[in-house]
């Protein structure tokens, strides 16, 4: 008798159906990496997808500068170990115009990251672009398509989304149209978690618990990764403590709260994450913006 | 609150080790839920996301906050609100589009596709239900078997979903009465058998209060049946059924990475494959043995259907994206024409005689459609006649593909028999489609080789052939121009011919009209006439307005590359109406003549025509000297 697949094994082969698929079709496809968990099983499945070649697409990081310094080490580790280029896009506006979490708020997800991604897609000339959003994310997530068109401007028209029937995607598109294509989709955070564990996937120690400087912050907790930096921008240094801390999901230092955990190996943390009570993106600032529809409007505007 | 949840809390605070093991080892369904708008959908999912804890607390508080302010339960829970995405959805309190969600129980995970009841989403229904495993039709127990039940249980069963749950809800609300379920599933059994559907599962439920969803209901002790849950962890998933028919394999992408590796990399659609095993690449019938299933956590002993692979073979033979690799002694069949069931998706309807792309699989061909057999009434299951398929139209369509494809029939194989259509012009996903059977024409007529080829007709003329394609409005010149071009290549020694509209319109074409698709079938034909006189090795001059691009790309597929040269006699409305050499503008105006270019009808012009020339500023000699300098040479 054949063996049943496994529903991990399962979404393992869609995503890597769905990268094949992109690679097929579209002209110049980029993975957008964020060194993010999420971002080490794109990166994973992109490896099988392809070996033994290496995957035929560049990495794209668009950077903030606000990463943690752990980050920045893995993405270069990864990117040498994958044999892929990593091209590293930092908005030269916002840039100039030392945009940061503290003083701009919604601006400093905005300029570095929306924008950046943007003027970074144009700037190579990107017509196909991996992304690692999940449909269990966040509610306008669930209705979007694995195949997700863009116009020439970036913008997201969920009234006008091409429907996806079994798993046939078209990928045709008009000149200056691209696509963003979302291979786990229909991955959820344990599942992340759990092929993280058993294919062994390199992911930030920072989602590991461990002794780390932390500063309290309009009633976050978050950990002071560039003192120097911090002290600059903040008028004043915050009052330092150690304590035990991780972190479920990673972006900018500044904008990304920790939680105390004693969590210090995958299994743990995926215990303390099933375990716990709070959804996954609450940590981050970015969907609380403009009432309950934060993330719909973000991708109206070309946010990923 | 229903109980027990799901997820084994105990067993991943005690033994996470363990739980993890139980996890890995789960298989997956993908399920739709359908049903009208009130009956009940949304709170059905809700809870089932509430009960398997896939809710936080702080998405449950929001859902608190949001019941009270725009909820539809009181100072109760809705659970809509979970699943109701959108914010032009919130407003509206209605569903969409096709949402998908996630839930987990101790034996599987399970992905929902959350499907709209309303009639002008068919498309979303049927988006839905092309990768579900199993479909729960929602019934309000107070409304029994409506309109849209019937509709929806007909797309499911049109989609091929064998498992069909119909779970009569809102049983809260007609206290639980047996006489109320036992009628509606006789109705819908009636129902059922007459669209053909071999069995479904039915079970009393109420999404609100939690009956029989988890745990068997103390409300329904008439029911004996297994609940919502447990049917939906026991029953068995398409991939295995998949599993057990003969392999095949589209070929996705040729992995080259150096010279020592040639690998083809494809999702297996059905059966499973072993090293050692005899593989035939269908449609060149080559055949080899296959020697390594490769993957990065090292060479597969087999592989079976719903793997993502790539396959090493004992020969050099030729193999590349689009081909389908199958099992040696049972391959699949190619072919040019089908009958096919085609759920047009689109605003825009289908244009009869135009090519599409068409894709299956990892192919992708041109293909067009003919006039519908007929239509299905969605609500009646009645067949009616129709000239086309407009939005959300179900039809039964004859295809032609400009060659030949692997397949199979739909309901044996859904990667080889399930297909979109797209538009060449805006990209669009316009169809799916389901194809039945192969039309014996296709499969009894062959090309016949010859001798004389092309290239030799055209050596003897001494000339590379050629199709000028004129287009432009009615009165721009076409005529005249090409007439004049005609001339000057007749001085020049070339062998060529003048297609007429108005003349082939006496003959070949005096069957057709001027519909839309009439338009199209004449320019069909004089495309197919056009290249027959190029392949003899003659210049072609066609004079047809050809108002639409689709058609002129068309024929611009069927000639070799850089052979056919669209020029574009660009003149304005005004000017051609005011010449009105043949009165046929007078008329028009006047009503006295449909469909007429420019007046109640489109004009797409070239977008990059190779020549262009504007008879407002140039008269027909002018153009025609200007055409034959863009030609040169003419070698």
């Amino acid at each position: 008798m054949t063996k049943s697949l496994t529903h991990l094994e399962r979404l393992e082969a869609e995503a890597i159906h769905i990268m094949r698929e992109v690679v097929a079709e579209a002209e110049r496809p980029v993975m957008l990496y964020s060194v993010g968990k999420d971002s080490a099983v794109m990166l994973h499945l992109a490896r099988k997808a392809f070996y033994p070649s290496p995957p035929p697409f560049p990495l794209l990081h668009v950077d903030t500068t606000w990463k943690f310094k752990a980050m920045y080490d893995l993405r270069d580790k990864m990117a040498k170990e994958s044999g892929m280029e990593l091209l590293v896009y930092q908005n030269p506006e916002a840039q100039e115009r030392g945009i940061n979490p503290f003083d701009h708020g919604a601006l400093h997800t905005d300029m570095w990251k929306t924008e950046g991604l943007k003027q970074a897609l144009d700037k190579y000339g990107f017509d196909a672009a991996f992304g690692g959003a999940r449909r269990d994310e966040e509610k306008s997530r669930a209705k979007e398509r694995i195949f997700s068109f863009r116009t020439a401007s970036h913008g997201w028209d969920p009234k006008n989304q091409r429907p996806e029937l079994w798993n046939l995607y078209n990928a045709k598109k008009n000149k200056g149209e691209s696509i963003r294509v979302f291979p786990i989709s229909n991955w959820t955070e344990l599942d992340i978690w759990q092929y993280i564990h058993l294919n062994d996937v390199p992911i930030v120690p920072l989602y590991f618990a461990e002794e780390r400087p932390t500063y309290m912050w309009e009633g976050q907790l978050f950990m002071a990764d560039d003192v120097e930096r911090l002290e600059k921008l903040m008028g004043n240094k915050p009052e330092i403590t150690n304590r035990s801390i991780r972190f479920r999901t990673l972006g900018c230092f500044p904008l990304t709260g920790a939680v105390e955990s004693t969590a210090k190996t995958l299994p743990e943390v995926i215990q303390e994450t099933l375990l716990t009570t709070t959804s996954e993106r609450q940590g981050r600032a970015i969907d609380k913006d403009a009432g309950g529809a934060g993330m719909e409007v973000k991708k109206q505007q070309g946010y990923f | 609150m229903s109980e027990p949840i799901y997820q084994t809390e105990a067993l991943i605070a005690e033994d996470i080790d363990a739980y993890l093991a139980q996890h890995e080892h789960k298989t997956m369904l993908r399920f739709i839920t359908c049903g009208s708008v009130d009956d009940g959908k949304s709170t059905l999912i809700g809870r089932l996301l509430y009960d398997s804890k896939m809710i936080f607390e702080d998405q449950l508080a929001a859902l608190e906050t949001d019941s009270k302010k725009v909820g539809t339960q009181g100072q109760e829970i809705d659970f809509a609100l979970l699943v109701d995405g959108l914010a032009a959805e919130r407003e509206q309190g209605i569903t969409i589009d096709v949402a998908y969600r996630f839930f987990n129980t101790e034996k599987r995970k399970f992905i929902v596709a959350d499907c709209p009841g309303h009639e002008q989403y068919t498309r979303n229904m049927v988006t839905g239900a092309s990768t579900a495993d199993l479909a729960v039709i929602l019934i309000d127990a107070r409304k029994g078997v409506l309109v849209q039940t019937r509709r929806h249980s007909y797309l499911c069963h049109l989609i091929g979903i064998r498992n069909l749950v119909l779970a009569v809800n809102k049983m809260d609300l007609v206290d639980y009465d047996p006489k109320v379920f036992d009628d509606i599933v006789a109705d819908y059994a009636a129902f059922a058998k007459s669209i053909g559907i071999e069995s479904f599962t039915a079970m009393p439920i109420s999404g609100f209060k939690g009956d029989n969803i988890t745990s068997p209901s103390a409300n329904t002790p008439w029911y004996t049946g297994s609940t919502l849950v447990e049917h939906l962890e026991t029953v068995e998933v398409l991939s295995s059924v998949d599993a057990g028919k003969p392999f095949r394999m589209p070929v996705q992408w040729v992995n080259r990475p150096n010279l020592d590796f040639r690998g083809f990399s494809g999702l297996i659609a059905t059966g499973s494959l072993k090293p050692g095993d005899e593989i035939r690449v269908v449609p060149s019938g080559k055949t080899s043995k296959v020697t390594r299933v490769v993957t990065l956590g090292g060479d597969l002993d087999e592989a079976v259907a719903g793997q993502s692979v790539t396959l090493c073979l004992a020969d050099e033979i030729d193999c590349s994206r689009g081909d389908v690799i199958a099992i040696a002694d049972n391959p699949p069949q190619a072919s040019d024409q089908f009958e096919s069931t085609l759920v047009w998706l689109n605003d825009d309807a289908m244009h009869v005689g135009r090519a599409y792309w068409l894709k299956l699989g990892t192919q992708t061909v041109s293909a067009t459609v003919q006039q519908p057999k007929y239509v299905v009434n969605v609500n009646t299951m009645e067949h009616l006649a129709a000239k086309t398929l407009d939005l959300n139209a179900i039809g039964v369509v004859e295809i032609a593909t400009d060659r030949p494809i692997v397949f199979e029939a739909y309901a044996d194989n859904r990667t080889l028999g399930g297909f979109i259509l797209v538009d060449k012009i805006t990209n669009a996903t316009v169809a799916a489609g389901m194809l039945h059977f192969s039309l014996r024409r296709a499969q009894n007529v062959h090309w016949q080789p010859t001798d004389i080829t092309r290239a030799e007709h055209a050596r003897l003329k001494n000339q590379t052939p050629r199709v000028l394609w004129f287009t432009g409005l009615s009165g721009a010149g076409k005529s005249t121009i090409a007439n004049e071009v005609e001339k000057r290549l007749n001085l020049m020694n070339r062998h060529t011919f003048l297609l007429d509209g108005d003349n082939v319109r006496h003959g070949l074409n005096k069957d057709l009209g001027f519909t839309e698709a009439d338009r199209i079938e004449n320019i069909r034909r004089v495309g197919e006439v056009a290249k027959l006189m190029a392949d003899a090795g003659l210049i072609v001059l066609t004079a047809f307005i050809s108002p639409f691009r689709a058609e002129r790309d068309m024929v611009r597929q069927m000639i070799p590359a850089g052979e056919f040269v669209e020029i574009y006699v660009d003149t304005p409305l005004a000017v051609a109406e005011q010449r009105d050499v043949k009165g046929l503008y007078k008329k028009a105006r006047a009503g006295e003549l449909k469909n007429f270019t420019g007046i109640d009808s489109p004009y797409e012009p070239p977008e990059v025509p190779e020549i262009c020339v504007n008879t407002a500023e140039m008269s027909a000699e002018e153009a025609a000297d200007y055409i034959i300098q863009q030609l040169l040479p003419l070698k």
